[in-house]
């Protein structure tokens, strides 16, 4: 794997299925009664968080702790970033204090690229969503998800499987990071929006593009939706919040006309009403839940390949021989 | 005054000859010819052209002197075979009024290594709301002719028509840098294939087009001069296409970073890669190239835009957008038009000198290489090879996207009405050989 995970395209198929089974692994800690691992036991990880979030970052913050990292959370809110010099002077005081990997959320586009790229800091850095652009830990989790329900077992992908994902592309990093791992994965993507919420170019994605729900709702074995933003709908992204509704809005009755088998998703937090309905979140059917505990396995995971070492099953000598440096 | 005698240069990329320089002027033309001149001047392998002339070029000063300043500007225009630039308006204080830019066409006297031409703005603060005092800055030392709110468009359909309008009283032309504000909103790079994919506000090549559109259909209307600053997409290219053929009025610059970059760069995140207009796609600069080879394009314009350090050393979205050009510019039109075969040495000569000079109204720059004429030169090496290192440059900034690039070609001596600048590539003090 390279030192760092900046986007969904950082990942082979080899790394990619490499960390849905450590995951895998890993999720059986959350079962014990002693959910520690001793494996990232002096190593320093620091969550920079420019932009609210609560879950990814209680997410890292649960994984991290689970492997015994020093933890560090860096609230960058409220510094100036109009003159541009916060990251870079950030990131050199994270360099200070002897950062071994930093998880960066920052609500400008390839930020974490540009991190990764600079001199100003030598650890990982790891992508919690950096604006519009990736969230490469999201797509693991929801191939993670995906891969329980549909496909499971270690070493499988998701070959075949055909994956729609609803909702407002233009602006998601979900989207972004998915359509890449899904392909690394095997699956078919089929993108569902008003062709105001795709973006220019997505022609030549790896992936299908649909105006309509409906025609797609039959062939779909995963269902994904984004999340939507209000405030598009004054910049004229679409007339109305019914309208939307209507046309993009899961709800029973289009759940209703899924394959038997397949399942709804949604990274969170969910809209009600406007995008799916409490019928619909509240089903038996919908991982919204399920992918937050994933989360934290897949981070888990992506962690301990990062700083940790290869595999689970010479985690053991690694963490001796990095502790008699 | 000083005299100067340089042998075996090619004119125009023509055969070798001699060009004896004498106060100021060029005295003579010729082969062999023997003359007891101060400076000796061995020129083989040196192509000869008129010196070079920008119409876009961002001084700083006033206002953003760690920066640039007129001096430390006016140093890289000569090392980069210029002896005439236009300033533009968008310093601080904003050059709207007689006394700003008569300040910085001093400023450029003093210095001595260029003429300085300052453009003066045409709307009050750049805001695009009331026009400047376009007829106090044309009466002024300054003698400006060349209006632009660049940086800014202007936008006001009525704004652009009074000031079309009311330049033609003193054979002014306004310089439109053109963007449509709503249409660009949250832009930073080229909307298309890249931007959907790395998540960043695309910039539409439609709000340049639409802008432009507009605008030669107003100069039209009013019988107007325009001048299309920094056209950067085909479909610009085929709207002044139209507009030239239709017999109007219209002009149009290019700059060398848009004969060479495309948008593909900005997957890297490196804002040395972020201008204004954005980088666009293979295609873009296709049809840049096409149209500066037919002249549809005029000129090639710098825009040079200094910026220090810690305005690109940052994240993207917050970085500054431009990018430094003077010193790199000759080498730049080298590689893209006259390696490509698209343009030749007399080529360059007109697009970088003679009509550059005619839209700006400059009388004494542009002019042939030939006798009696003012002596503003450059001396070419088509066949040096080097690596861009910007710690070489005279500019006071750094932000060139060729940092440790090949480029061909090098300045290795420019003339500003008969006295060396630049010297064997190398600034020469202002009094040393006068
Ligand atoms: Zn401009």
């Amino acid at each position: 794997m390279k030192r760092h995970l900046v986007s969904a395209a950082d990942l082979s198929r080899d790394d990619a299925l490499l960390i849905l089974d450590t995951a895998e692994e890993l999720a059986q800690l959350s079962g014990r009664a002693v959910k520690k691992l001793p494996t990232l036991r002096g190593r320093t990880v620091v969550n920079l968080f420019f932009e609210d979030s609560t879950r990814t970052k209680t997410s890292f913050e649960v994984a991290e702790k689970r492997l015994s990292a020093d933890v560090i959370n860096f609230a960058a809110k409220g510094s100036s970033v109009s003159k541009g010099e916060s990251l870079k002077d950030t990131a050199l005081t994270l360099q200070a204090m002897g950062a071994d990997a930093v998880v960066i959320r920052h609500h400008a586009s390839g930020a974490p690229a540009r991190l990764a790229q600079s001199d100003w800091l030598h650890g990982s850095v790891i992508n919690a969503g950096d604006g519009t652009h990736e969230h490469p830990t999201q797509a693991l989790l929801d191939a993670f998800t995906m891969r329980r329900h549909l496909n499971p077992g270690l070493g499988k992908d998701l070959n075949g499987r055909r994956i729609t994902i609803v909702g407002d592309v233009l602006h998601s990093r979900v989207a972004r990071s998915n359509v890449l791992l899904l392909n690394t994965l095997g699956a078919q993507v089929t993108f569902v929006a008003p062709p105001t919420l795709l973006p220019i170019g997505i022609d030549n994605w790896p992936c299908e593009v649909s105006y309509d729900l409906d025609a797609t709702l039959a062939k779909s074995d995963a269902l994904m939706l984004l999340r939507v933003q209000r405030e598009r709908m004054n910049a004229a992204f679409f007339p109305t919040e019914r309208e939307y509704s209507r046309r993009y809005g899961m709800d029973g009755l289009r759940m209703a006309r899924l394959p038997e088998h397949a399942i709804v998703m949604h990274p969170g937090p969910m809209v009600r009403g406007m995008e799916i309905t409490a019928e619909v979140a509240d089903s038996p059917r919908c991982t919204a839940v399920e992918q937050v505990a994933n989360g934290v396995s897949i981070r888990m995971a992506v962690l301990y390949l990062l700083l940790g070492g290869a595999t689970l099953a010479d985690n053991h000598s690694t963490n001796t021989s990095e502790a008699a440096k | 005054m000083s005299s100067y005698l340089i042998r075996n240069a090619q004119i125009l990329g023509g055969p070798a000859q001699d060009i004896l320089i004498v106060d100021g002027l060029i005295e003579q033309i010729g082969t062999g010819l023997t003359a007891d001149a101060d400076v000796d001047i061995d020129a083989h392998g040196l192509i000869a052209l008129p010196g070079l002339v920008d119409l876009h070029t961002h001084l700083r000063e006033p206002g953003r002197e760690d920066a640039e300043t007129v001096l430390t500007g006016t140093q890289a225009a000569a090392k980069g075979g210029y002896t005439a630039v236009h300033a533009m308006a968008n310093t601080f204080p904003v050059a709207d009024t007689a006394g700003v830019v008569e300040q910085v066409w001093r400023l450029g006297q003093e210095a001595g290594y260029c003429d300085v031409q300052p453009v003066g703005a045409v709307t009050v603060g750049l805001e695009g709301k009331k026009l400047a005092e376009l007829g106090a800055m044309h009466d002024s030392a300054a003698n400006v002719r060349v209006f632009s709110d660049d940086g800014k468009c202007v936008d006001d359909a009525v704004i652009m028509r009074r000031a079309l309008e009311y330049v033609k009283a003193f054979d002014g032309v306004v310089a439109q840098h053109a963007q449509e504000p709503r249409l660009t909103e949250g832009a930073q790079m080229n909307e298309g294939q890249v931007s959907g994919e790395l998540g960043l506000g695309g910039w539409p090549a439609v709000a340049e087009e639409a802008i432009i559109a507009r605008d030669v259909l107003l100069a039209a209307h009013v019988g107007s001069r325009l001048h299309v600053c920094h056209v950067s997409t085909a479909g610009s290219v085929e709207i002044i296409r139209w507009a030239k053929a239709k017999g109007w009025d219209v002009t149009a610059e290019v700059t060398p970073h848009h004969l060479l970059l495309t948008d593909e760069l900005v997957r890297s995140y490196d804002p040395v890669y972020k201008v204004n207009p954005p980088l666009r796609t293979a295609e873009d600069v296709h049809a840049l190239r096409s149209a500066l080879a037919d002249g549809t394009i005029d000129a090639v314009a710098t825009d040079h835009a200094p910026h220090p350090a810690e305005d690109k050393d940052c994240e993207w979205a917050v970085a500054a957008m431009g990018m430094v050009g003077l010193e790199t510019a000759l080498s730049v039109v080298q590689q893209a038009m006259v390696d490509t075969g698209l343009l030749t040495w007399e080529g360059v000569a007109d697009r970088m000198s003679h009509r550059p000079a005619r839209i700006g109204r400059l009388a004494g720059h542009g002019r042939p290489v030939s006798v009696g004429e003012p002596a503003n030169l450059v001396l070419f090496d088509p066949a040096y090879r080097g690596t861009v290192n910007p710690d070489s440059f005279a500019t006071r900034s750094r932000n060139t996207p060729y940092k440790g690039l090949d480029l061909p070609g090098r300045v290795h001596a420019t003339f500003l009405r008969g006295v060396a600048t630049v010297l064997a590539g190398e600034l020469v003090e202002p009094g040393e050989l006068v």
